[in-house]
């Protein structure tokens, strides 16, 4: 036991005060970037919240969630959002008819069966879909779309729901195909071993094997792919006729709650006036349908979580 | 002497379910995992492949049912004729298909699918086309007992197959390849990943179904290839150094590398 040698061994144990300082200050950098993304979302929902409150202090919540007439902007004035919601849904249904098989489908392909020299060149010509900027696909929509459906339905008028739905689900399908091929690719090796092994063919692995055991990253994409579509809005404001009816018939014209936000925000509107409550209401009413799209799909991706 | 060395050989009226001949394989970077491979499996026997990590005798074990053609680029050279079509398995006008419907694989990490314990059994029949539901259940069911698992699961069929034990899913991937009604089972150290009861658990399932079937089975336990095989092959750098009865190789083998290895001076 020589004193000289336990000193020396103490100081060697003690703290690294300079290290744990880092460490600590990485940490906080770490929370703070966490916290602003928190923080915004509370500044929206307490932006929409206190604009929305002053509206529904004219308009009770009973007649906003019931009447089917939205007209804020004529003499006579209701406030019944269902028929924004109508759209809504109606646009968004379409663009899941259209992008849910396709997407899909283009996964499948892209994980079994591409080789990785085809996968290396469609991927990213499939990315680059995402990057076309919304108004273009609006006028594609109502320059290109409508006018082919038109030969097909002659009755077909030019604002209508059925246009702008197929094309925001052609969007969409880069958003499906990508998450679902990445949980595709993510079910092990030997899961396709297994299968190929009891002399199945590609086609009945990628069906009756990695489909099922991707299927919470698939649910994951729809999810994603229904919020994008519920959140679109230059689309629909260019090619489904900001006209609020209350309907599910994809050959009508209809607004959705993005479009008609839009178009009132586009407008010279008193700051304060009921007009401009209404965006606020009709926007909280967005936020509340995609929180429960989010929930439902947290609650279906947990219900079928990978495991393998 | 001349005798001794008779009765020291193979026993020649034992029959032949395949046999590979002078098989090379090439992985597509170009490495040579096999190297000249000649060995024969006998139909109804346990044939054991040991050797140190590296050796090939994975490599050469999923040559018997084409599992490398899942991977662009790997090249066969050589033979693998099964018999009694006395066809070479490996020509690539062979359909791998048929190949693996005839040589199915359990393998080291049990895999079952996500499905339900029955699906998994049945998943083999319904790629036949198999879709009577009378059938299914009666194959389920055979397979299952010939797994030893039958009565663990019977009353929880429609569970999920993830969970059952790593030994139950083990041996349900063993019903799963059972229920096709194979010729050859290729196990690629089936126990690696399983405790000692489990193991023993599957050990004693391989010894019954040789009565059915010819296997070929990979293992880094030796212990355990003494204990069930009737043949083994030691394989060192992708090349076969010694072939022989089980007993002879583990008593009296007649190279010194497999002595070393068997004793553990090498390995």
């Amino acid at each position: 036991m020589n004193p000289e040698n336990d000193l020396i061994i103490s100081q060697r144990l003690a703290k690294n005060f300079q290290r744990n300082f880092r460490e600590r200050l990485i940490e906080f950098g770490l929370l703070c970037s966490g916290l602003i993304a928190i923080f915004i979302t509370l500044a929206i929902v307490y932006v929409l919240v206190s604009e929305a409150i002053p509206f529904f202090q004219h308009v009770s919540i009973i007649d906003f969630l019931t009447d089917t007439v939205w007209t804020p902007n004529y003499s006579i004035k209701h406030y019944g959002i269902l028929p924004l919601i109508s759209g809504t849904l109606t646009t968004t249904g379409i663009a899941l008819i259209v992008a849910v098989p396709l997407g899909t489908i283009t996964a499948i392909y892209l994980s079994e069966f591409a080789s990785h020299k085809v996968r290396e060149i469609i991927k990213p010509i499939l990315e680059l879909l995402v990057g076309v900027p919304t108004v273009v696909f609006g006028y594609f929509a109502l320059m290109l779309v409508t006018p082919m459906l038109q030969k097909i339905y002659p009755d077909l008028t030019t604002f209508n729901m059925l246009g702008p739905g197929i094309v925001m689900g052609i969007m969409i399908v880069p958003y499906i195909a990508s998450v679902a091929e990445d949980s595709m690719r993510a079910v092990p090796m030997s899961m396709r071993e297994g299968a190929y092994a009891m002399g199945a063919t590609r086609f009945q692995t990628a069906i009756r094997v990695i489909t099922p055991a991707a299927i919470s990253g698939i649910v994951a994409a729809y999810i994603l792919a229904i919020s994008r579509a519920v959140g679109e809005t230059m689309i629909v404001a260019i090619a489904a006729g900001q006209q609020p009816n209350f309907t599910f018939n994809p050959v009508e014209s209809a607004a959705t709650i993005t479009s008609y936000i839009v178009s009132v925000a586009l407008g010279d509107l008193e700051h304060g006036g009921i007009g401009y409550q209404s965006i606020f209401a009709a926007g909280l009413t967005l936020l509340i349908m995609t929180l429960l799209i989010n929930i439902l799909g947290h609650a279906v991706r947990k219900k079928y979580a990978e495991r393998y | 002497m001349v005798k001794k060395i008779i009765t020291n050989k193979l026993k020649h009226d034992e029959i032949i379910k395949a046999e590979s001949k002078n098989l090379n394989f090439f992985y597509a970077d170009g490495t040579q995992a096999l190297n000249g491979v000649s060995l024969p499996v006998y139909e109804n026997k346990i044939t054991a492949l040991i050797g140190p990590s590296g050796c090939g005798k994975s490599t050469f074990l999923r040559c018997f049912n084409r599992m490398h053609d899942l991977y662009p680029g790997n090249r066969y050279d050589g033979q693998i004729i099964l018999q009694p079509d006395n066809t070479n398995i490996l020509l690539t006008d062979v359909d791998p298909i048929e190949v693996r419907m005839r040589i199915s694989m359990v393998f080291q990490k049990p895999n079952p699918f996500p499905k339900s314990i029955y699906e998994n059994v049945a998943y083999g029949l319904r790629v036949r086309g198999e879709s009577k539901k009378r059938t299914l259940d009666e194959k389920v069911e055979e397979a299952l007992k010939g797994a030893s698992l039958w009565n663990e699961v019977k009353d929880r069929l429609q569970d999920l197959a993830f969970n059952l034990s790593g030994g139950q899913q083990q041996r349900l991937c063993i019903a799963r390849a059972l229920a096709t009604e194979p010729e050859i089972m290729l196990f690629d150290e089936p126990t690696s990943a399983l405790d000692p009861i489990a193991t023993m658990n599957i050990e004693e399932l391989m010894s019954e179904l040789k009565q059915k079937l010819s296997i070929l089975i990979v293992t880094h336990n030796m212990q355990q290839a003494a204990r069930i095989s009737d043949y083994t092959a030691y394989m060192y750098l992708g090349k076969l150094i010694e072939f022989d009865a089980t007993n002879k190789i583990f008593t009296n083998p007649s190279k010194k590398e497999t002595e070393d290895y068997i004793t553990g001076k090498f390995g």
